[in-house]
């Protein structure tokens, strides 16, 4: 399926490639073409094998079958060094920096200029990295560190390792999951600048407004097959079909919140953390029964102090976090738990799961040792075979049966054991982090409409996500996170450049010195909040938002 | 806590809320106290003398003569106003300055000197001795710290050190009484210490067994089969198989009489001079060329250095070949300079301090040197002062390098940073 209508030279093509990790198939005949000077979208859901087939493109895989062409004839990658000889560089989802290296140690890494006698001779990547930063407005300093270095412009570090080896096609792998609202702009001008200058692109990704902003072509992958293309005029509604292969709701359409008694207050709350940095900073906030307060953030602004914290799984903690009246802080977790806490952790696989456990243990392992479940030191695993079959039923998880490792799971099944177990029992709070980072489009709904169900019978919800499209389908009121501190609590209907800017740590127009911005800003808040608590039960949402 | 770059928490900058430990200044008014105490009100009266100039000297420069208790007493008194600053400090909220620890360590050091020759039988020790001794004592620890950094910034645990020094020490012996030449000893110790290093390398990079246990299990080995060797070979005919004689002392005419450093730099046998060089070339190497980015790269991010094209398992094979090579080395001095024969267990886990002072070092193949001159310096000062007769019981002098070695490792060393893909293979995909 090449296509011409650009007319362009053709750069890079795949044709039927398959990719088999034993019996299982990542890629299966997969056909792509990508010309020259566009920019090609390859959209999917997490595993549908976007990256393996780009691994596989990159020479880090070699494929099961099929063949790659650059510029018509056949090449054969058997690693890495033979793609960039190709042209190729790829920006990786998880960058592939040496964090204590310099920039400029980074960009010289593996193609390195010499004085003779393998002496470096850093100076020519410096000049290099300036050359190229002036060019497309970078501003990197070739000798910082990089580990000192925001996400965003480490992944400019990237860009420019892709260039300095002179890449024609750069693939970049889920280039936004990191990055702010402004952030993803900069880069989606970025990749304009790069195709106008020459470079195409192949952008990985399974946000449906970056994809049609940018792309000239779209290819739809599901599960490991192109599905088809798609020109970027589709509707968000019409491409989330064709990646999941079923229509989807994009929206929630909840019901508006109907803010009970405040439950659970969190006053002062400071974390400290082992470099004497507060991780949580002086936080003060407070949950009514009914409401879901979510927190957005780019990654690493606190948000797992903040939650872990509350859950008693943090060291030098102050303040004071209140549940019913009760102080939780300097609690044990299970005391905390027993106290009515619902906690899905951010990371399912190193927190949420024993992998190894089957899925009937994992969905008990908080109350293991509690009526049903056990009786003086014995386990009943009878009540634990019954709890498993409901919560598999009610959760629709699929597993071969509630015997198998809980491991060997999707990630989106794995993530309703998790939730399954949270809200298996009355909570008075519950807390959850990222709760659909690597679910499938399908299972976010199902997840998304469990949460606000538990909103809707009365507890206080806590939701943390780095998915700023998440927390605008969820939010009643938002919260944003910047170095720990809190930047502000908003209405559910901020618009998205307010709340990216938020995000960066720019406080909202309410807190700037000019009075009559302030006034208006308060006026068109307590607007919003009426519109939301009276008459329109839906945040107001950037047109072609959507959860994917 | 997710370990992708997170700017917030990564940030270098300490805020100036963070906490001030108490670590510091409680450290230190209890060594204060002990110095003050012990070294000062407990000392003896006597004189004590450090002689500064040896006999072959250019110029003599006249001992250093202190009054034993006297000068323990003022030195406590410093050291006491030195914590008393660093407490007021802390309650000011304020961090110790850096260099107050070791300008700390060297005064309690003296003091310690100052009391312990003081109360000794014949209070008089040669500063010149003490140092030359240290220095030919580290010899061998640092060769094998050298060892550990290459394969630890590699992405390689390098616990094997012993073993490496042991079969280098075994080889050098054998192969010099054999052809009667030590030059050819030191060559065959490096290849054989390179040996023992292809099998760590090849176990944990190529079949990915857990690099501690291959690295015990490697010591174990080369113990027995030297030792096994040792009494069925070189036992039978020592005069053909164990006696290597020993590698000449180079000695540079006019620097070598330079007091105190002139023998340390310039009177030292082919392995001495080796270990100067070694310092500098693997410092040079990882710090300054293609090669060492390389090799750090694949101890740091390994996947990262395979997206560039770099074979990671090749690049870590050949440096921890290298690094045994090294050690190798290391391991002839015992049999080619230290003494001119093999016997069991002639490195004597030396090859352990080695791993304790690459660690203190810092996994910089300079701090390893100079951690491995002190480990080697609390050694030569244990055998020195057992000599002079101190009071203190030999036991307790015996394990004072290893006291040492904990404390150091322990206590002055914090949290500094191994190479982050340390003891991880790499598997691609």
């Amino acid at each position: 399926m090449a296509h011409k209508e650009n007319g362009g030279v053709v750069k890079l093509e795949l044709q039927g490639i398959s990719k088999a990790f034993g019996s299982f198939y990542a890629n299966q005949d997969i056909d792509l073409t990508v010309e020259e000077r566009q920019i090609h979208c390859l959209l999917g859901e997490n595993g549908a094998g976007k990256s393996t087939l780009m691994n596989v493109l990159y020479g880090l895989y070699e494929p099961t079958s099929g063949r790659i062409l650059v510029d018509g004839r056949p090449v054969r990658f058997a690693g890495p060094g033979d793609a960039m000889a190709a042209g190729i560089g790829m920006v990786h989802q998880h960058f592939m920096l040496v964090p204590v290296f310099t920039v400029a140690e980074n960009v010289a890494l593996g193609a390195e200029a010499t004085r003779g006698a393998g002496l470096l001779d850093l100076d020519v990547t410096r000049t290099r990295i300036r050359e190229i930063s002036a060019r497309y407005g970078f501003d990197v300093d070739p000798d910082a560190l990089v580990e000192d270095l925001p996400v965003g412009v480490q992944q400019r570090v990237e860009i420019i390792k892709a260039l300095v080896r002179e890449a024609k096609v750069l693939i970049l792998d889920e280039p936004t999951a990191v990055l702010t609202p402004q952030e993803t702009d900069e880069l989606l001008d970025i990749m304009r600048q790069l195709r106008a200058s020459g470079t195409s692109i192949v952008f990985i990704s399974h946000k449906l407004r970056e994809v049609k902003a940018v792309s000239d072509v779209i290819t739809v992958i599901r599960r490991g097959k192109v599905v088809g293309d798609a020109a970027p005029g589709a509707s968000p509604s019409e491409l989330a079909a064709m990646m999941v292969g079923r229509p989807v709701s994009l929206s929630l359409d909840k019901a508006p919140a109907a803010p009970g008694e405040t439950t659970f207050e969190v006053t002062g709350l400071t974390v400290t953390a082992p470099n004497g940095t507060r991780a949580v900073d002086g936080l003060s906030f407070a949950i009514a029964r009914g409401e879901i307060l979510a927190v957005a953030g780019v990654q690493g602004n606190g948000q797992t102090e903040l939650t872990e914290a509350i859950l008693g799984l943090q060291e030098h903690v102050s303040g004071s976090v209140r549940l019913e009246g009760q102080e939780l802080l300097g609690r044990s977790v299970k005391e905390v738990l027993r106290a009515g806490v619902g906690f899905v952790p951010e990371d399912r696989t190193v927190d949420g799961l024993v992998g190894p456990l089957s899925v009937a243990e994992n969905l008990v392992l908080d109350l293991y040792d509690r009526e049903p479940y056990a009786r003086g030191i014995g386990m009943r695993p009878a009540e634990v075979r019954a709890n498993a079959s409901q919560r598999v039923e009610e959760f629709d998880i699929r597993t071969p049966s509630p015997e198998a490792a809980a491991g060997t799971l999707s990630g989106g099944n794995q993530q309703k054991v998790v939730m399954a177990r949270a809200l298996s029992r009355p909570l008075k709070l519950f807390i959850a982090s990222q709760p659909t980072r690597g679910v499938d489009v399908g299972s976010v709904e199902f997840l998304h409409r469990r949460i606000v169900a538990e909103r809707d019978g009365g507890t206080p919800v806590l939701i943390v996500s780095t998915e700023l499209d998440e927390v605008l389908e969820l939010a009643d009121r938002i919260a944003v996170l910047y170095k720990g501190r809190l930047v502000g609590i908003v209405p559910a209907g901020t618009p998205r450049d307010v709340l990216g800017l938020m995000m960066a740590g720019v406080t909202p127009p309410k807190a700037e010195t000019d009075a009559e911005a302030a006034a208006e800003h308060a006026a068109e808040a307590a607007a919003a909040d009426a519109a939301q608590a009276e008459e329109s039960p839906r945040p107001t949402r950037d047109s072609e938002g959507g959860t994917l | 806590m997710s370990a992708t770059a997170a700017p917030a928490v990564s940030a270098p900058a300490i805020s100036p809320g963070a906490p001030v430990g108490w670590k510091v200044p409680a450290t230190l008014s209890v060594l204060a106290v002990v110095a003050l105490v012990v070294f000062g009100f407990l000392g003896s009266a006597q004189t004590a003398e450090f002689g500064i100039s040896a006999s072959g000297d250019a110029f003599a420069l006249p001992a250093l003569r202190v009054p034993g208790m006297a000068t323990s007493i003022v030195l406590g008194v410093l050291m006491a106003g030195l914590a008393a600053w660093s407490v007021w400090l802390k309650l000011q909220g304020r961090r110790t300055p850096g260099w107050a620890g070791p300008v700390f360590a060297v005064m309690f050091v003296f003091s310690f000197l100052v009391w312990v020759v003081a109360s000794a039988r014949t209070p008089s020790i040669s500063l010149a001795g003490l140092i030359a001794g240290a220095v030919t004592l580290a010899v061998p620890l640092v060769f094998g710290s050298l060892s550990g950094v290459l394969c630890e910034r590699s992405g390689v645990v390098n616990i094997a050190i012993e073993g490496q020094l042991l079969g280098g020490a075994f080889t050098a012996a054998i192969v010099a009484s054999v052809t009667r030449s030590p030059a050819l000893g030191l060559v065959a110790a490096a290849v054989a210490g390179a040996l023992v290093s292809m099998v760590l390398a090849v176990f944990s990079i190529r079949y990915l067994v857990n690099q501690i246990i291959v690295g015990v299990v490697l010591n174990v080995l080369v113990s027995g089969l030297t030792g096994f060797l040792f009494t069925t070979v070189m036992q039978e005919d020592p005069e053909l198989f164990n006696s290597p004689g020993r590698l000449p002392i180079l000695e540079i005419p006019v620097l070598s009489a330079i007091p105190i450093l002139g023998p340390i730099l310039f009177k030292q046998s082919v392995v001495g001079y080796l270990m100067y060089i070694a310092v500098a070339v693997v410092w040079l190497g990882l710090f300054k060329t293609r090669w060492g980015l390389r090799l750090r790269a694949v101890g740091e991010h390994p996947k990262a250095a395979d997206t560039l094209g770099i074979r990671v398992n090749a690049t870590r094979f050949w440096n921890v070949t290298l690094g045994g090579a090294i050690a190798g080395i290391g391991g002839s001095f015992f049999t080619l300079v230290a003494i001119d024969s093999f016997t069991k267990e002639i490195s004597g886990g030396r090859g352990f301090i080695a791993l304790a002072a690459l660690i203190f070092g810092r996994w910089n193949p300079i701090g390893a040197f100079f951690a491995a001159l002190l480990f080697g310096f609390a050694d030569n000062l244990q055998a020195i002062l057992t000599i002079i007769g101190t009071p203190v019981p030999s036991q307790f002098m015996a394990m004072m390098p290893y006291l040492v070695t904990v404390f150091a490792v322990a206590g002055l060393v914090g949290r500094s940073r191994p190479p982050a893909a340390e003891g991880i293979p790499y598997v691609k995909g």
